[in-house]
Order: C-alpha cells, then structure tokens, then sequence
C-alpha cells in the first residue's frame, strides 16, 4: 500500500474548497464538504533538490518531472506518455494576424492523446495501492489510455463509454483486450453510474473518480513542458479546450509549480477555454458573470468535450477571471472548420476538441483578446483518425485509370476541391 | 410508498453505515428536514450556510438533476428514487 513515505515530496491530499487534510490514498471528495482532494507538495524539498538539469537529464516522458508528481517509489507504468513536440505555426500565425503561435500537441502520445498523461500517473499509483482493476467514464480518449496503459502493465480494465462514439474510439479501446461497456446515455449518465460503482466496486481504481486526485496531476505536465520547450519561460497565452476543465486549471498550476521550485521567473500566463456551442456550460457562465456552472444537455459533434455537467467548471472560472483569461463558445459548424484550417496551414490533423480550439482561437484574435505580440501556445489535445465522422464522406480529388494522360489531364486541369 | 434515499459513503457515518433510507414526499427541501430528523447532521453536509445544495453536491430525481428541475423545490413524489451523489467525477 502507498503511504506518504514512498511519494517522497507529497504531503497527503488536501480539500481545494475547505483545507482539510487527508492521508495518501485513494479518495476523491472530502468527506466534510464534498469538495475535491489535491494532492498537496512540499514545495521547499521540492526546490532544494529540482533543476532544469536534472530534469533534462531524466527520460524523454513526463516522468522527467517525476519530483513534482505522485510518483510512487515501486516504479510508474510508463509506456512513453509526454515529451510531445511544442511545434512553431508560422502559417497559421500568418493567417491570423499573429507574429508567434507554438502548437503543443498529443498526437505523439501512445494512444494519440493528453489522456495518456493522466493515465500514466493514476494507474502508476493505483498499482502501488495494489489495484488490479483499471476503470474510467470516458468520451473516448481516456478510454483509449486506460486499456492501453492496462494491457501494458497487466492490469485488467472496465471502461465504461456513451454508446455512440466515434468508430475510432470505440476500436482503440477494444482492441486492448479489457472489458468495454457501452451505455444508452449521456457522458454525464455515465459519469454519474461510475460515480456510484466506485462505491460498490472497492477493487477497481476509477482512474478519473477515486484516483482523481492523481490523475488530474498528469495534466500539470502540459504547462510543465511547453515552459521547459520554449527554454525555461512561460508564454503569453495558452489556449486550452474546455471538458471537465481538469486541463485548464492544472496547466495553470503547472506553471506556477514550475515558479514555486525556482524553475521559471514568472507564471504570468493568460489562460482562454475554448468549449463548442453544443455543450458550453462553462462558457455561458463566463459570459453571464456567474460563479457556478448551470449543466447543460450536450449536443455537439465535439464529442470529446461533451460533458455537460464539468466537475472543474467553477474552477475554470476562478482561473481564467483571475488571469485575464476568457471561455470562449464557437459555433458548431465552426469546428470541422477548425480541423480544415490547422490541416491546411500546419500539416496537423486534429480531432474534433482541436477544432475547438483552433476556431477559438481565431475568435479571440478576432476580439482582440490575443494581441499580434502575445506569444501563444495552443493545445492540440488529440488526433483527426478518431474523429473521421465528424468530417462526413471525404472523396479522393478524381478516380483514374493507371494512366500518364488521364492523370496529367487531372493535375494540368486545376481540379479544384 | 415513501421515498428511497441513496446515501453515498462519505454520508454512511450518520446513517448506521446504510446504502439506504427510506423518508416522506414532499419538495426536496422539506425531504432534506425529514433526513434531517432522523439522521442528524445530514441538512449541514448537503447544505451550505446560504441554505442552498453545496456547489459540490449533485441531487437526482428520478435520475434527473435537480438543477435541471426546480432545485430546493422540486416535487419528490411517493415513490420516488432520490440519489446524492458527490459531484466531483470524470472528465
């Protein structure tokens, strides 16, 4: 069993809402008021023993910043989570007016997306708890992650899914062996079933309910390797799509890590969400001056970001309001639209949250909430082959025979799409 | 008939370690008084010092979130499958 002594910088857990201390272990609500565990540091042995050389020294994933996460001393499940490209997008930068533009993108990643980071955490630590049962509600990704990080590690998986994802998801879950279970409902009703499970179920880690406490941390490292990318400094503004808001809040917390240990001079960063119209809890919140999220029905061909009732949301808004951030809504059709331009201008195809975030992206420039000067970092969370039904039916330009004239005929003819 | 109550495990201590109750109809609010009487401390986990369901607290009728109902008011007919389950899931 995990305790304290064998993650040597965590304090316990810690209620985000009313302060209450909780020893190591595999719970996510406190018990006095609901509110969600966070793993707490000691942030002083932190900064005495870390260093941008030992760091850069440790090995090409996100356990390079094993010092600042619940890292159990048995050993994690690494299969190659992190360490993604922080690529230049000159062309898109172009197009929208902007001077520097960097995508951070997970489509390295094992299973193409930001979930293998927080998989790898949660199962490293529920397997030193001694879990032998890997479980999640997913809209697909995280799915995608626990059966892969699962089969790797021989841990047995549940993972329980709306019944109408992409055929992708669906696939890049299956093919790992576990036990798939598809629901009729909602990501919220499965949420909801997992939630109470978790109570029935004490031998299975729910990576994402009892284990939350951990698996949010794997985000951390986003903001933890675009600062270390762009050479030990945080940027301008960082664009992130908006879900759980899980993601949001913790690159924020990456950042201002990275300042507490002494690794960078500053966290000043402006963090936007970016969220679909179709399922846009926490934009509408933002919009409407409201401290808390009113939950939505989702209907959105973001299926990835379809989650109506986001257990960060109130604390997305608390961010972004204090960093001079906003949360951004975009029409629905402005989503493949989204995927067209990142494919067109930078050679990227992203799933459908990427589109989010590309087309709120331009909405911001457009507003004015990103300046020409501003240095931004945009998160392109997953992979376009999931989320190939989104795109609707995609013909070649023409249907030739094996023949030099019919094919000049083609390309000397300016087909146009 | 009355109304079942599922109790999740951070609030099993005031209720002898049960999964489940059974109370009377009426508005959420007048449910949350009869939880109340016969499991004390239950009103102050599930309500802030406002009176209103903690931000952290997501309340089902019949499987529909009370916030998509009427909240503090919405009607818990005889029957009914009242579920408090903690908020903070997923994603």
């Amino acid at each position: 069993m995990l305790s304290n002594h064998h993650v040597k910088y965590v304090i316990g857990l810690r209620c985000k809402e009313c302060g209450s201390d909780y020893p190591i272990a595999p719970q996510h609500v406190c018990e006095l008021c609901f509110g969600p565990l966070e793993v707490f540091y000691d942030y002083d042995a932190i900064a005495a023993e870390v260093s941008r050389e030992t760091i850069a020294e440790g090995p090409q994933t996100l356990w390079r910043y094993g010092t600042l996460l619940p890292k159990p001393s048995e050993g994690v499940i690494d299969i190659g989570a992190g360490w993604g490209k922080l690529r230049p997008a000159p062309r898109l930068a172009a197009e929208l007016g902007l001077r520097k533009l960097w995508l951070k993108s997970e489509a390295g990643n094992p299973t193409h997306s930001f979930k293998d980071r927080v998989v790898t955490v949660a199962l490293s630590v529920a397997r030193s708890f001694g879990y032998r049962v890997a479980a999640c509600a997913s809209t697909g990704n995280l799915a995608n992650a626990v059966a892969a990080h699962a089969a790797a590690s021989g841990m047995e998986s549940v993972v329980f899914i709306p019944h109408d994802l992409e055929a992708g998801k669906v696939a890049g879950t299956v093919v790992y062996g576990g036990k798939v279970l598809a629901v009729r409902g909602s990501y919220d009703e499965v949420n909801r079933l997992c939630a109470e499970l978790v109570a029935e179920t004490e031998d299975w880690a729910f990576v994402n309910v009892n284990l939350r406490p951990f698996y949010s941390e794997g985000s951390k490292t986003v903001g933890f390797e675009i600062a270390e990318q762009l050479g030990w400094r945080a940027p301008d503004v960082v664009v992130a799509p908006v879900a759980s808001g899980s993601l949001l809040t913790k690159v924020a917390k990456g950042f201002r890590e990275f300042q507490r240990t002494g690794l960078i001079d500053s966290a000043d960063v402006t963090i936007h969400g970016a969220q679909a119209a179709g399922c846009s809890p926490v934009a509408n919140a933002f919009a409407a001056g409201a401290e808390d999220v009113q939950p939505v029905k989702p209907n959105t061909v973001a299926k990835s970001l379809a989650i109506g009732d986001p257990a960060d949301g109130y604390y997305v808004l608390k961010e972004v309001r204090e960093n001079g951030g906003r949360v951004v809504a975009v029409p629905e059709e402005d989503v493949v639209a989204g995927i067209r331009l990142l494919a067109r201008t930078e050679g990227l195809f992203t799933e459908t949250a990427g589109g989010v975030t590309v087309s709120a992206l331009e909405s911001l420039v457009r507003e004015g909430a990103i300046g020409p000067d501003d240095e931004t970092v945009i998160l392109i969370t997953g992979i376009g082959l999931k989320t190939l039904e989104a795109l609707g039916p995609q013909e070649p330009t023409a249907l030739i025979d094996a023949d030099v004239e019919a094919a000049q005929a083609i390309v000397t003819g300016g087909v146009s799409q | 008939m009355t109304v079942t109550v599922k109790i999740p495990t951070q609030l099993r201590s005031l209720t002898e370690g049960a999964p489940e109750v059974q109370t009377s109809a009426g508005r959420l609010g007048e449910v949350i008084e009869a939880l109340e009487e016969r499991h004390p401390g239950l009103r102050q986990r599930l309500l802030d010092e406002a009176g209103g369901l903690r931000r952290f607290v997501n309340v089902y009728v019949n499987d529909e979130d009370v916030r998509f109902l009427d909240g503090l008011s919405t009607e818990v007919p005889q029957g009914a499958r009242l579920s408090i389950i903690p908020a903070v899931a997923g994603g």
